[in-house]
């Protein structure tokens, strides 16, 4: 059973409250553009944890977490 | 694969700026609910700013009050539906500037209502002028030397006004802040007291969260962070003002 999280990439509108707060510093900011425009994060999978951070601090519902 | 965090049924998408912390309070709002059984069994009474701009979020019963009489409408929805649960959310200009009259009957009548008010020490949606909570020394685009104190009056606080004033006797009363995910806890604990207070009949409670305003601050959303835990927090100290009980 590991956790990890789900990028709901067409809504994120690039603010990086999560990037800054992400304890393992597994998010970063994508050079590409979603369709609104921004640019939107990624996630290493490798270093993610599935902690649910980038969840709490996110405005714009971009992050679920799930366990599988 | 099982999900184990995600957002409430009620919410959708919303159009805010980048980094307004709007968003955030939206959501700590309908998971409260959520979790005290309410989803289905709230009314939402909205003040007229940039909420508006979030309405589509919001899948709930709503009513889009008139500019500054969210109180007031929300004591009027809940006096005839005392078993429903019945907030405000407003804007710092929406509820102290425009509707302080609403807001302070509401309080001093101890209606049985939560008002849930958002403090980004401006006007956000009609384009960052000066309100009632703006910063001394703030520039904003009605203060462009910076907000002057002997000409505008001070800072107002809204939940220590209602706390600690002689004659009122609400129920709850705090400010939090959705900084970073202690913040944000803590805003939650905050904001699921002051639905509690309601659902118990306890009366009036207020939360107030000082959020990030990106776009008229002129700043970057981790500048606007940096802004609030140093000179927004040191002039709105967080905190409960008035506990339950």
């Amino acid at each position: 059973m590991s956790k990890k999280i789900i990028i709901n990439t067409a809504v994120c509108k690039g603010c990086g409250y999560c990037v800054a707060a992400c304890p393992k510093k597994a998010l970063s900011m994508s050079a590409d553009f979603n369709p609104a425009g921004y640019h939107f994060t990624v996630v290493d999978e490798k270093a993610c944890i599935g902690c649910g951070t980038c969840y709490t601090v996110c405005p714009d519902y971009v992050y679920s977490v799930v366990e599988e | 694969m099982t999900i184990i965090k995600k957002i409430p049924d009620k919410l959708g998408q919303h159009a805010l700026c980048a980094g307004c912390g709007h968003g955030i309070v939206i959501r700590l709002i309908q998971e409260v609910l959520q979790e005290l059984g309410q989803a289905d069994n709230q009314i939402a009474v909205v003040g007229v700013g940039c909420i508006c701009t979030a309405t589509s979020a919001l899948k709930v019963d709503r009513f889009q009050a008139a500019h500054g009489r969210a109180c007031a409408t929300a004591e009027g929805i809940k006096r005839v539906r005392p078993n429903v649960v019945v907030y405000t959310y407003q804007g710092d200009g929406d509820a102290y500037t425009i509707g302080i009259a609403e807001s302070l009957n509401a309080a001093y009548r101890n209606e049985n209502i939560t008002m849930i008010s958002i403090n980004n020490t401006n006007f956000g949606m009609t384009g960052g002028q000066m309100s009632w909570t703006t910063l001394p020394g703030q520039k904003t685009e009605t203060s462009v030397n910076g907000r002057d104190c002997e000409l505008t009056g001070l800072p107002f606080h809204f939940p220590e006004m209602v706390a600690n004033s002689q004659g009122f006797h609400v129920a709850y009363a705090a400010r939090g802040t959705v900084n970073d995910v202690k913040s944000i806890n803590q805003t939650k604990r905050m904001i699921r007291n002051a639905f509690e207070a309601q659902l118990n009949g306890e009366g009036f409670s207020v939360v107030e969260v000082l959020t990030a305003c990106p776009t008229n601050w002129h700043m970057t959303p981790q500048q606007c962070q940096e802004r609030i835990s140093t000179s927004v927090e040191s002039e709105y100290p967080v905190g409960e003002f008035k506990k339950r009980g």
